[in-house]
């Protein structure tokens, strides 16, 4: 078989699998990274996004599948004879070395002259704002000064590739919101490749070009932020990425690409659809508690239903309405609107903040 | 702290567990001050209370040719002991630490059962195995004998620190260029190398008074603590309190060193 090369990818993964014992950690992944792009991984705890990039890395070695790194297959290559570089979760860095000799461990390796070191060294703490630690040990410096060090350290080498293992788990939350800014500031500074691994949703749609959602060892969707939050493929997907309301129905008729579906309390709503979904299939409607419209006013369309609860969340409310669904359905509403619990109401959302989709999850656990 | 002061019947059960410690301790030492004592005594037979003190015996010892030759080989055997069991031990707990292979926690017992041995066993196993083989005895059959139970002080030591040693310090090092040998010597070698030290050092104090074994495998000549045990039997003499002075103040040293290379190490992560 031969795989189609696409020009200009900077890291290709194709049908890249990999088994610890019987259990099955990656199983069969394509991914095409391209030059300069900002990629995450992410995905609950598990689902293979960290054993895929120690593949990338060299740190484990695919069962079966190749890695292309800039069209060249690295698949059989130790770490150290990779064009990447990595920062590790927990930072890595070497305790018994000074932080400069720490930052300029990797140009020592490719035995650079001294002076030239001594430079890049200097350039590197400038670059993530660490003019003044040079001579310090690693221990001495705080979480947020070492994860730096560790950024500089990796960045020295002026790799094509800059793997990111969860990098700001062990930072504060203002700090890691910080961090996030300027890593993506980062990628775009030194122009490489940046392949960023995290199970905080958040954190990969603020940082993200593009986005590759994992579960049980596979890449369920890939795409954009605004792709994958507001068109989710998935019950997974929906789930994961914010909050999203799963609404049960029935496919009543196909117009191009969106549907009108009669959901289970009998209500006909419409909704995008993602190809191959035809008339009278199950599907399950998705829709962003945001998203959601709800009025006091009764009307001829829209799902009827009941207040079930009402939670202060500060710049906004959130309603639980019972629309005879299995699930409460989620709505934001504004502060200070005055919906009270028992209240009937009236729930409505646009065609095109819906999106419906099969529930591959039922089908897979059939 | 945790103040135990307002309950009386726990600090009654505080007090006879210091006591208790205290009594173990004075059990362990006593001995030793008192033949610190005996040795700068003036007289010629160990008598209490001491009248005058000397630093005769020292003098007396020290230009004693035979506990010459005696400290002289200890310290060769010592040295050499600790040599082997830092080469044999360190590559076996490298080979424990980053390898999974099988048989390894038969290697691990193995490798940790001489300490456990009495000498005496050690020594009888260890001599028919020599006569069997026609080895001849010398100074060699001890240096082999001593690194037997060497070699476990020197692994136990640096198993303990490479289990410290986080294992992506040794991935670090390998993404940012480093060979496997040159990772080795870049990272893990120095930040082990404190383990190494100390327990070689406890190594060389462990083979520096070693008798029993000794005592079977020797060739022509006697180390220190066969010099003495030899002296004894024909009768004492003060200058005797003197040489296992000696004795106690090399393994003083050497656990002492030993310890605070460990600690600093331990405090630096």
């Amino acid at each position: 078989m031969t795989a189609p090369i696409s020009v200009g990818a900077a890291i290709e993964l194709a049908d890249v699998r990999k088994q610890f014992g019987a259990v099955v950690a990656v199983n069969g992944i394509d991914l095409n990274i391209r030059p300069g792009e900002f990629l995450t991984l992410l995905g609950p705890s598990g689902c293979g996004k960290t054993t895929t990039l120690r593949m990338i890395g060299g740190f484990e070695w695919p069962s079966s599948g190749s890695i292309r790194i800039a069209g060249a297959d690295v698949s059989q290559l130790p770490p150290h004879k990779r064009p990447v570089n990595t920062v590790f979760q927990q930072y890595a860095l070497f305790p018994h070395m000074s932080v400069a000799k720490n930052v300029g461990y990797g140009l020592r390796m490719a035995r650079l002259p001294g002076r030239e070191i001594n430079e890049r060294v200097a350039e590197a703490l400038e670059m993530v704002r660490l003019p003044n630690v040079a001579d310090r040990n690693p221990g001495e410096l705080s979480g947020g000064q070492q994860q730096r060090v560790a950024l500089a350290r990796a960045l020295i080498n002026r790799p094509s590739v800059l793997l990111l293992d969860e990098p700001l788990g062990a930072l504060d939350l203002k700090l890691r919101k910080a961090m996030q800014l300027e890593l993506k500031q980062l990628n775009r500074e030194v122009g490489a490749t940046f392949v960023y691994v995290t199970h905080d949703q958040e954190e990969a749609l603020t940082m993200s070009d593009r986005i590759a959602v994992m579960s049980r060892g596979a890449i369920w969707q890939i795409g954009s932020p605004a792709e994958i939050y507001e068109r989710p493929a998935s019950r997974f997907v929906a789930d994961f990425i914010g909050q999203s309301n799963l609404l049960e129905g029935v496919v009543e008729q196909v117009v191009e690409a969106s549907a009108l579906i009669r959901l289970a309390g009998g209500a006909i709503v419409g909704a995008a659809i993602s190809d191959g979904i035809g008339a009278h299939e199950d599907v399950l409607v998705s829709v962003r508690p945001e998203n959601v419209f709800v009025s006091e006013q009764p009307s001829e369309g829209g799902i009827k239903g009941r207040v079930a609860d009402v939670v202060y969340l500060g710049a906004y409310l959130r309603l639980l309405l019972d629309v005879g669904q299995a699930r409460l359905l989620a709505a934001n509403v504004p502060a200070g609107s005055s919906f009270v619990s028992g209240a009937e109401v009236v729930v409505t959302f646009p065609a095109s903040k819906a999106v419906a989709f099969r529930d591959q999850e039922a089908v897979d656990t059939m | 702290m945790i103040a135990v002061s307002a309950q009386p019947r726990r600090s009654l059960g505080r007090t006879a567990l210091n006591a208790s410690v205290c009594l173990v301790f004075l059990f362990l030492y006593l001995p030793l001050a008192v033949i610190v004592l005996y040795s700068f005594s003036a007289e010629k037979v160990n008598v209490w209370p001491i009248g005058s003190y000397t630093t005769h015996w020292y003098h007396v010892m020290w230009h004693d040719p035979e506990v010459r030759k005696g400290i002289m080989l200890s310290v060769r055997i010592g040295l050499s002991a600790a040599g082997l069991a830092i080469l044999l031990g360190t590559l076996t707990a490298l080979a424990i630490d980053r390898y999974a292979f099988r048989g390894k926690a038969l290697l691990r017992f193995c490798a940790v059962l001489p300490i456990t041995l009495p000498g005496i066993v050690t020594g009888v196993a260890m001599l028919s195995f020599f006569s069997v083989t026609g080895f001849e005895l010398s100074n060699r059959t001890i240096i082999i004998g001593h690194t037997t139970f060497c070699i476990t002080l020197v692994l136990n030591s640096v198993v303990a620190r490479l289990a410290q040693i986080p294992r992506n310090l040794g991935e670090a090092a390998a993404d940012l260029g480093a060979s496997p040998l040159r990772a080795f010597w870049t990272v893990t070698f120095p930040l082990t190398l404190p383990a190494i030290i100390a327990g070689g050092l406890l190594a060389f104090t462990l083979s520096f008074d070693e008798i029993v074994v000794t005592l079977f495998l020797k060739g022509r000549d006697a180390t220190l603590p066969l010099v003495i045990w030899a002296r004894l039997r024909r009768g004492f003499s003060p200058d005797i309190n003197a040489a296992a002075c000696m004795i106690v103040g090399v393994s003083f040293i050497a656990v002492m060193i030993a310890t605070v290379i460990t600690r600093s190490s331990r405090s630096a992560q």
